[in-house]
């Protein structure tokens, strides 16, 4: 103690070291921390992927999916269906699917789907969250004398043509949501997840 | 008695000699402008509103369930079946508006007399960092009811950090820490708000008042005391126009703080909802994530904020500029001291260029709130007739009141910097010495 030269430098390098050493320490054992509040194994469990087999679906059918708590809508398109599609335009809000949230990159067109006779649609009306009613023969119906096909809401009569477009007047705003989802083979869509190389 | 307490006070001295001096220096010896007005009141009640959000949140949390199972069942058994349960949470709400009445008039008050300006820059900025975890915890709070409100105004609010590009969506993942609000989401915004914000929010508020009382007070007439004339009453070094914050402030402020809790105690009891604008009308059904309420907006203390990114529309792809704008509005308001460079600090004394400016920057804080609230959709067919395109005249009326907002502050700076103000000479000593 009794050499009282003080070697800055020296303690310039132990101060920054020490600071160094201590803050990659801290970074570090913010990890967990931050790491704790993504979605448990639990609720990624309640949210994980769904494997639709539609080999069973026929022709003009709809079969419903849960897919984290929402019911997810599949239709087996028939070609009548699908040849409405265009001519609906005029009637629709947004009949090219501009508003980005309502359905994933790849989804484009009148048919809103990867394959054109296979519709995946969130059931969940725009409006106000009820469940829409699939009504697929084209023809008169009380709600509409001009019906080609579609969704109706019985909550407040929003309707939907078969690709989930929503009609211009009713209270609904967007089109129904269409989910992330990629066909693993010709009989199987994996909901939630979406094609490799998408998204 | 007189000497029982006298040995107590002794007896602690000997032990711990800074706390009589610490006592003095923020209370019997602060010396504060003698010529505070109204506008002074609301720091003080900002403090009240704060104890009293802290001692009702504590016996709230006594009862209260943060499970999504269980969390608007336990507010409806607190409000139901807790003995004087009700009072405890309709003074926490109650509680939580006037928090913001208060703060917003506080910080109007620093606008109108340049309380910002050299050297009260710090003051100004903690005292706006307070003001952020303010919205943090109002907003977290608001939630916990697990109203239909609570859940939707969630997830919108949440959706906001989903328009960042590319982090964006599981950046929202991790703040919910589920796919939609859920129970990770309940469990951890009662954390935060009962806990960690709370913390938080009583640390900045004693740098707040600490970094006040390192300089002082300012006062409506903007002169800095300690430059004016010595020698009061007290003291001959210290200020002539100041007088001891105790026992001539607190006594004062008695009265403010009896008005407010006049003001708190009618609301409570005859209007606790004070017509769907404390607690809203969707929040008294339990969330349900299938049932959108008819309309979702936030409490009116973040609708002026709330109307700015409604009023940004989406560009590039991307509607996050609305987001950015949003949070540019606050972030504005931190480098205040740096737009304004004038050389006055009072309206008293400015140049009307500053007044008309500052007039138009709160109607415009007015208007964006009338947006945020939807008030403009009745407001408006009355004004121009039922047929208007309201959407049209909202986002015709709100981009105005925006480039107004953010226009004060463009204008403050070239107002200033440039020297284009014509200032009103400023008295020697405050206008109401003796």
């Amino acid at each position: 103690m009794a050499n009282e030269v003080v070697d800055h430098g020296r303690r310039r390098f132990l101060t920054a070291t020490t600071a160094v050493v201590g803050g990659v320490g801290v970074v570090a054992a913010a990890v967990p921390f931050i790491k704790s509040w993504e979605p448990s194994e639990r609720a990624k469990a309640a949210g994980a992927p769904v494997m639709a087999d539609i080999s069973k679906v026929e022709s003009g059918q709809m079969v419903s999916y849960p897919w984290r708590g929402l019911p997810v809508f599949v239709v087996n398109r028939t070609k009548d269906q699908l040849a409405m599609l265009p001519t609906l335009a005029p009637r629709l809000t947004d009949p090219d699917s501009t508003v980005s949230s309502q359905q994933p990159d790849y989804i484009k067109g009148a048919d809103r789907s990867i394959k054109p006779e296979w519709l995946v649609v969130v059931g969940i009306c725009t409006h106000l969250g009820c469940v829409p009613e699939f009504k697929p023969v084209i023809g008169p119906e009380p709600f509409d004398p001009n019906w080609k096909g579609g969704f109706f809401c019985p909550c407040h009569k929003s309707r939907y043509d078969l690709s989930g477009r929503v009609f211009a007047g009713v209270p609904a705003p967007k089109n129904l949501q269409v989910p992330p989802y990629h066909f693993v083979d010709d009989t199987h869509i994996q909901i939630g997840v979406d094609p490799k190389g998408a998204g | 008695m007189a000497n029982v307490f006298n040995r107590m006070g002794d007896w602690v001295t000997d032990r711990a000699p800074g706390f009589l001096p610490f006592y003095r220096k923020h209370m019997t010896e602060y010396y504060a402008p003698k010529n505070f007005n109204l506008w002074y009141y609301f720091g003080v009640l900002a403090l009240v509103v704060l104890i009293n959000q802290i001692v009702t949140g504590i016996f709230l949390t006594m009862n209260y369930n943060d499970s999504a199972a269980g969390a608007f069942a336990s507010v409806e058994y607190i409000m139901r079946d807790v003995e004087w349960g009700w009072l405890i949470r309709y003074m926490h709400s109650t509680g939580a508006s006037l928090f913001f009445v208060v703060v917003f008039l506080h910080m109007f008050r620093g606008l109108l007399y340049g309380s910002y300006h050299k050297p009260r820059e710090l003051v100004w900025l903690l005292g706006m960092l307070v003001f952020l975890v303010l919205m943090a915890e109002a907003f977290m709070g608001y939630v916990l009811p697990w109203g239909n409100m609570s859940f939707w105004g969630a997830k919108v609010i949440i959706s906001l950090f989903g328009t960042i590009p590319v982090i964006g969506s599981t950046l929202v993942e991790w703040i919910m820490g589920d796919y939609l609000p859920a129970d990770a989401t309940l469990n951890r915004f009662f954390a935060l708000h009962v806990i960690a914000l709370p913390l938080v929010l009583l640390l900045l508020v004693v740098l707040h008042i600490f970094a006040l009382h390192e300089v002082g007070s300012n006062n409506p007439d903007g002169i800095e005391i300690k430059k004016g004339p010595k020698g009061n009453r007290w003291d001959a070094l210290k200020p002539a126009d100041g007088i001891p914050f105790h026992p001539y402030y607190t006594v004062h402020d008695l009265v403010g703080v009896g008005f407010l809790l006049l003001v708190g105690a009618f609301i409570i009891f005859f209007a606790p909802t004070f017509g769907g604008w404390f607690l809203e009308h969707d929040n008294f059904i339990a969330a349900n994530n299938l049932v959108t309420p008819a309309q979702i907006k936030p409490v009116w203390y973040f609708t002026p904020f709330y109307a700015i990114v409604r009023m940004i529309p989406s560009m590039f792809g991307t509607a996050v500029w609305g987001v950015l704008a949003m949070f540019g509005a606050i972030a504005v308001l931190f480098l205040l001291p740096w737009f304004d460079a004038g050389k006055v600090r009072s309206i008293r004394y400015r140049g009307t260029g500053y007044k008309v400016a500052l007039a138009l920057f709160v109607i415009s804080f007015l208007g964006l709130a009338m947006i945020g609230t939807d008030l403009t959709d009745e407001i408006f067919p009355k004004i121009f007739g039922a047929k208007i395109d309201i959407t049209l005249w909202d986002n015709v009326f709100g981009r105005l009141m925006t480039a107004i907002y953010f226009g004060y502050f463009v204008f403050l700076w070239f107002y200033t910097h440039l020297g284009w103000e014509k200032t009103k000479p400023v008295p020697e000593r405050v206008t109401t010495h003796d």
